[in-house]
């Protein structure tokens, strides 16, 4: 796990990728493309805890 | 007046015995019975033949004139094989039987998962067989009309049961009308369905889950080998789960999920089940192959069970006691197992070699099975009927990486029914060298098998295990090449005089030695290896389950009377 965090630029690359894939996966498959999604990011952060963590924090304000 | 069919079962592989009914008036008047069991499922079938292996005679109870309708359990594991060796038929179960230790996952047309249970030399069983119930339901039954403690009424009814004081008094109905039987205890082995749970209104904790499935059992010449297949989310049947096993006698057993909101009825009826079983063919590439029905059924998963097995005079065991989804062959085995601990810890209480301390033990024990196989079960069956949105859009996710990414696959694999180790049972001794040992079983855990003579130059087809030789009662392996000494003797002397059944074991020794029942060589010392045992003096001392209730790495007269007197609570 890497603990430097994103740049300013590559958190807009992060972006511009993540809201180009919801558009190619369409309404009806974005939600599978992100489950699919954070599954592989909780695999390469290779923590169930900092990864539950994630989970509380995006469950935040929704 | 019950008057159950005499007409024998449809089966279009299995003869089915109509046997006759035991009728009170042919028999004279009957004093009240040690234990009365009703049922004559595996639960109860073993129960009967565990408490008579140790002395306790029983009346077995049985509504029905025949064996049960259709295969219901299939796939029988190792545990239970040597379960049922105990109780003598588990020779006929592995020649009738298909054995198998591979699993396959397919989705998308490809295998995504394939699971392969450790087959290891010193294990006599393969990590599951497939036999059908009623083969196994005859087997147990020849053996317990060979057995002069048992007592097999077919066609007696259990109608209504009142506790008295001490002992249970059992309305029992037959084609000639009700009689009263009174036993000290009642085996409740009546099935999932228990009618004396419910009619004595016993909560069950746990959760039921809303997917429903179809189990068939058709005749069908499938070209593939004896081993597990599940297709996930297959075109004819979106979002749902199917899966196949081969049985003896050409039969395939073929399960699958049904659409939410379909009714039982609607689901079995010829027209449905035909249309889907043609449909799974085609997917696996057998369109048009001829086929069969025998049997079909529908079930749902549910993960409960009673939160104590012993309520006054009745007793719990097997379905009864609780309710397992089938994904991991966790009902049979499971109540071979509660089955086994039950006829044990019951027949000590009832010759008095322990007190009632004993028979809550079990209850804890098998209580404490059920929940952790039901926490395991549970995940399995969150995957293969996910109950919510989310576990269902999860399980989907991981289905579409498991074609390209190889760590989700292994979520694929459903936990198998494994004995349950009793690690913190109130039997096992406190002060004995369990914490020392490097390897072998531990405190609460079942044996581990060895084969046995290897190295003697014993042919491959004579084979010749530990467990062969174990069970009935306590067992003592001592690990010594020489005699034992005498104040251990002595105390294993006066163990007997109390009448404990308790058998010594030399381990290591070439020749009989002194204080000892039988002697093993193990010449090559693998079987000290797999005990972890370094050097003589060492013992494990087994119950009549054959899980380890003490280990030592030097053995004297009063660790072992420490051990048995714990093991025994006289309370």
């Amino acid at each position: 796990m890497t603990k430097t965090p994103l740049t300013l630029e590559g958190l807009e690359t992060a972006y511009d990728a993540l809201a180009t894939a919801i558009d190619r996966a369409g309404p009806d498959r974005s939600e599978l493309f992100l489950v699919k999604l954070a599954l592989l990011q909780a695999q390469a952060l290779g923590d169930a805890r900092e990864f539950q963590k994630q989970v509380d924090a995006a469950l935040q304000d929704l | 007046m019950h008057t159950p069919t005499t007409e024998a079962r449809p089966s279009i592989y299995y003869n089915y015995e109509v046997f006759k009914p035991w009728l009170a008036s042919a028999h004279p008047e009957q004093a009240r019975q040690k234990v009365a069991i009703a049922g004559s499922g595996p639960a109860g079938m073993v129960a009967a033949l565990e408490l008579a292996r140790h002395g306790v005679p029983c009346v077995v109870l049985t509504s029905e004139l025949q064996f049960s309708q259709g295969s219901r359990a299939i796939c029988f594991t190792r545990r239970s094989m040597e379960i049922l060796q105990q109780v003598g038929v588990a020779d006929r179960m592995t020649e009738g039987g298909l054995p198998w230790r591979f699993g396959n996952s397919f989705y998308r047309g490809q295998r995504v998962f394939r699971m392969e249970a450790p087959h290891d030399p010193d294990d006599r069983f393969f990590p599951i067989i497939n036999v059908q119930q009623q083969y196994l339901e005859e087997y147990l039954h020849d053996a317990c009309k060979a057995n002069p403690l048992i007592d097999f009424r077919w066609g007696n009814k259990v109608n209504a049961v009142l506790q008295k004081d001490g002992y249970a008094e059992v309305e029992v109905d037959t084609p000639e009308g009700p009689y009263t039987l009174e036993t000290n205890w009642l085996i409740a082995a009546d099935g999932g369905r228990s009618g004396i749970r419910t009619a004595m209104n016993l909560p069950m904790e746990g959760a039921s889950y809303e997917g429903v499935f179809v189990i068939a059992d058709i005749r069908i010449d499938l070209p593939f080998p004896t081993e597990r297949r599940a297709y996930f989310d297959p075109e004819w049947n979106p979002g749902n789960t199917i899966l196949m096993h081969r049985e003896p006698h050409g039969i395939w057993r073929v399960d699958y999920q049904l659409p939410p909101g379909e009714t039982p009825e609607d689901a079995l009826r010829p027209e449905s089940l035909k249309a889907r079983i043609d449909a799974q063919l085609a997917m696996i590439g057998h369109a048009g192959l001829p086929w069969e029905m025998d049997w079909s059924s529908v079930y749902s998963a549910r993960t409960l069970t009673l939160p104590d097995f012993v309520h006054g005079s009745v007793i719990f065991t097997g379905d009864a006691a609780h309710l397992l989804p089938i994904f991991g062959v966790r009902g049979a085995n499971t109540a071979f197992q509660d089955a086994q601990s039950l006829g044990w810890h019951l027949a000590y209480v009832i010759k008095g070699l322990a007190g009632p301390a004993l028979l809550q033990n079990h209850s804890t024990e098998r209580v404490g099975a059920a929940r952790e196989i039901i926490e395991e079960a549970g995940k399995s069956t969150r995957f293969m009927a996910p109950p919510s949105r989310g576990f269902r859009i999860l399980r989907d996710a991981v289905l579409s990486l498991s074609l390209t990414q190889d760590f989700v696959r292994p979520l694929y694999h459903w936990r198998t029914s494994r004995p349950h180790e009793y690690s913190h049972s109130a039997l096992n001794c406190p002060g004995d060298d369990n914490a020392l040992f490097k390897a072998g079983p531990a405190h609460g855990a079942p044996p581990q098998n060895v084969r046995l003579g290897v190295s003697d130059g014993v042919s491959a087809d004579e084979k010749d295990f530990l467990l062969d030789h174990l069970g009935g009662g306590f067992d003592l392996l001592y690990f010594t090449d020489s005699a034992l000494p005498a104040a251990l003797q002595q105390v294993i002397e006066q163990a007997r005089t109390r009448g404990l059944p308790l058998k010594v074991t030399a381990v290591g020794a070439p020749y009989v030695v002194a204080g000892a029942q039988q002697h093993l060589p193990d010449a090559d010392g693998h079987l000290r290896q797999r005990y972890g045992v370094p050097a003589n003096g060492a013992a494990y001392l087994l119950r009549p389950d054959q899980h380890i209730c003490a280990r030592w790495l030097t053995l004297d007269a009063k660790r072992l009377q420490a051990a048995l007197s714990h093991a025994l609570p006289k309370l």
